[in-house]
């Protein structure tokens, strides 16, 4: 068998709404491999979230499955059936997402959350909140067995976040998958959290699909980069390729104004001139056509296929075939 | 809870102050000298002086005011006009039967209401969803009174099932004496609950927590039975409590109907008397079981949900 965990190929997803559809991923491709760490980068809107509860199968009821397959340990998991998916959701695979606010059920005990997601497991009650504990412990909770019998709105956002790792880790699954689990935290423990991610992660050797605004968290966190635009892969390639060496415009203008690069630290990705097209009626050719400086009349005419540069670096640009079909 | 309960009572008795107060004050402020309607026209100038000492309507408002709540105090809501005997203990021999009638009623409509709504809102869109859509409309559309009077001409008259009228003796007895009326008074309830229930399980169903719950793979019953519908219900229990006047005023309904003792055939009596110290005790008792319950229905929604008890 091969190291491959996770495969999306050619996935493309609509959401049927009154103004039409509205193509929120379009031909999306790439894979993820046992333990390795993925990173996902996009303007807010690209389609990060709905990549990533499409994998899950726990979309929105207006989701169309329109093309593609998504595969996990080879399996399509748009054909299998719902109770198979219940058996790998929190199980083989776990989901950190992301609005910390409203993840937990605000009427139930954090323990009592946590005892229920370990439904699989036969253990005593004791021994199922004990580790429980163990887990809040390990991602830096305070005083974890009395905190089991507190309500999320007892705890901040922060404090939450690191409860939905804790949650999503407890099955030790073979794939997380995380929406933006930092971005409720300050600097500081956004670099404690990734640091105790990462232990954590090598300790269980699982495979961690990575969603961040933050381009430093991403270089510093995972092997390899899939940068996102509308609702479409443009670039993917290990982690040094395509930070040094962005064959992609629009990656290029995102690493040019990381907070990173200018010194001051940004919440939210910085923003580029120029807007995100209409995915319910896009354009012709190039979708980032509109906001690139590089702009050739043939981008108009026809998408550039997201193209293999090298071993592992794939782009979607014109500008990296010599000669351009006039 | 402790503090948020006793808090939660503080604020009914000081409700159940200002209802008082002014109830006692409208009823002075209604023209007419109430000595001379209850006495009639031929009664002597000494009964009425006497009738007017003992209801102390010859002292200053205020002054009236303050000997009625020193009295209630103690217990004491007056005497009846007629039999002499002590309003107190006439309203309390009456207030059980109307309590059982009140409970039974919005028990089983409460229990249907919110199995309907929890079902129809777990199968969306279904034919049974749209069969409890229809179902429950029309009964929300049944005005107690009309249920009352059909459900006695048909299961009691003309089937046979369950007795016509009175209160019963004995257990048994009285819980079958209970079914028509509490079922004439419940019926509206169950398709109000059932629609409250559904749209509020809707959204529920639709909120972040419930994703989070179904990517640990719960089970779809669990999540329905547990996780959304103890938030679901929230609202409806502060509707039920609120509810308490609309099933008051159908208890009064029912019990005439059924020719059942209660607190409503007492209002009506002692109205078309002019028993005016039944009435002020009735009402009083009837106000304060309505600040009662919708005191409870918020330490019901307390103990529920955390969130209610953290912010108050
Ligand atoms: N249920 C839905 N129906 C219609 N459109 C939707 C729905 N959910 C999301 N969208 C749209 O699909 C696009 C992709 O949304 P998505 O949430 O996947 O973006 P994202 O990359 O996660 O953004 P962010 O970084 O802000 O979380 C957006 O344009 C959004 O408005
Ligand atoms: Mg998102």
């Amino acid at each position: 068998m091969s190291d491959t965990l996770l495969e999306l190929d050619c996935l493309s997803v609509d959401y049927e709404t009154s103004r039409g559809d509205l193509k929120a991923l379009r031909d999306i491709s790439f894979d993820v491999k046992k333990g390795e760490i993925v990173g996902i980068v996009g303007e807010s809107g690209c389609g990060k979230s709905t990549l990533i509860s499409s994998i899950l199968r726990l979309t929105a009821p207006n989701t169309r499955f329109r093309e593609g397959e998504i595969r996990f340990k080879g399996r399509n998991l748009l054909a299998a059936s719902e109770k198979q998916m219940r058996d790998l959701r929190g199980a083989d695979m776990s989901i950190v997402f992301q609005d910390p606010m409203q993840t937990h059920n605000p009427v139930l005990t954090i323990g009592r959350q946590m005892l229920d997601i370990q439904h699989r497991s036969r253990s005593p009650k004791a021994e199922k909140l004990a580790r429980a504990a163990r887990m809040l412990g390990a991602l830096g909770i305070p005083d974890p067995e009395a905190r089991l019998k507190q309500y999320p709105h007892e705890f901040s956002g922060g404090m939450r976040q690191r409860i939905a790792i804790a949650m999503a880790l407890m099955s030790e699954p073979d794939l997380l998958i995380a929406d933006e689990p930092t971005t409720a935290l300050d600097a500081t423990l956004e670099v404690q959290i990734i640091e105790r991610l990462q232990e954590l992660q090598r300790e269980m050797n699982c495979a961690v699909l990575f969603i961040s605004h933050h381009l430093g968290v991403i270089a510093e966190l995972c092997d390899r980069v899939v940068v996102m635009y509308a609702g479409a892969v443009v670039e993917s390639g290990e982690v040094r390729e395509i930070f040094h060496n962005p064959k992609h415009p629009y990656t290029r203008r995102l690493i040019d104004c990381d907070p990173g690069h200018i010194k001051t630290r940004a919440r939210v990705l910085p923003t580029i001139p120029g807007e995100v097209p209409d995915l319910a009626a896009l354009p012709q050719g190039c979708v980032f056509r509109d906001r690139c400086t590089q702009a050739m009349p043939h981008c108009a005419a026809q998408v550039p296929p997201l193209s293999k540069l090298e071993e592992a670096h794939h782009a979607a640009c014109w500008l990296n075939h010599g000669e351009v079909p006039a | 809870m402790f503090f948020y309960a006793a808090r939660r009572f503080g604020l009914a008795l000081l409700i159940l102050f200002v209802a008082v107060t002014v109830m006692f004050l409208m009823i002075r402020a209604v023209p007419g000298d109430p000595v001379q309607i209850m006495l009639g026209p031929r009664a002597t100038p000494e009964l009425q002086a006497r009738l007017t000492a003992e209801l102390a309507l010859d002292q200053p408002i205020i002054k009236q005011l303050m000997i009625f709540y020193g009295n209630m105090l103690q217990g004491d809501l007056g005497i009846d006009v007629f039999s002499g005997r002590s309003v107190t203990t006439i309203v309390f021999q009456q207030l059980p039967h109307t309590l059982w009638l009140i409970f039974a009623s919005i028990t089983w409509s409460a229990s249907l209401g919110i199995a309907l709504g929890a079902y129809a809102a777990a199968h969306p869109n279904t034919a049974i969803d749209r069969a409890a859509a229809a179902v429950s409309v029309s009964f929300v559309a049944a005005p107690a009174f009309v249920v009352a009077l059909l459900s006695l001409l048909i299961f009691a008259v003309h089937l046979q099932w369950f007795p016509a009228i009175g209160a019963g003796e004995g257990f048994w007895d009285r819980l079958n004496h209970l079914v028509l009326p509490a079922f004439a008074i419940g019926l509206s309830w169950v398709g109000y609950i059932a629609r409250l229930v559904r749209a509020s399980m809707l959204e529920v169903m639709g909120e972040s927590h419930v994703r989070t719950a179904r990517a640990f793979g719960l089970s779809e019953r669990r999540i329905v039975l547990i996780y959304a519908l103890r938030i679901a219900i929230l609202p409806v229990v502060t509707v039920i409590g609120v509810g308490m006047g609309f099933l008051l005023s159908s208890a009064v309904f029912a019990e005439i109907v059924f020719a059942r003792p209660g607190l409503g055939k007492l209002v009506i009596d002692s109205i078309t008397t002019r028993n005016y110290p039944i009435v002020m005790g009735s009402v009083l008792i009837s106000t304060g079981l309505f600040v009662i319950s919708t005191a409870l229905a918020d330490l019901i929604n307390a103990w529920l949900d955390p969130r209610a008890r953290a912010a108050r």
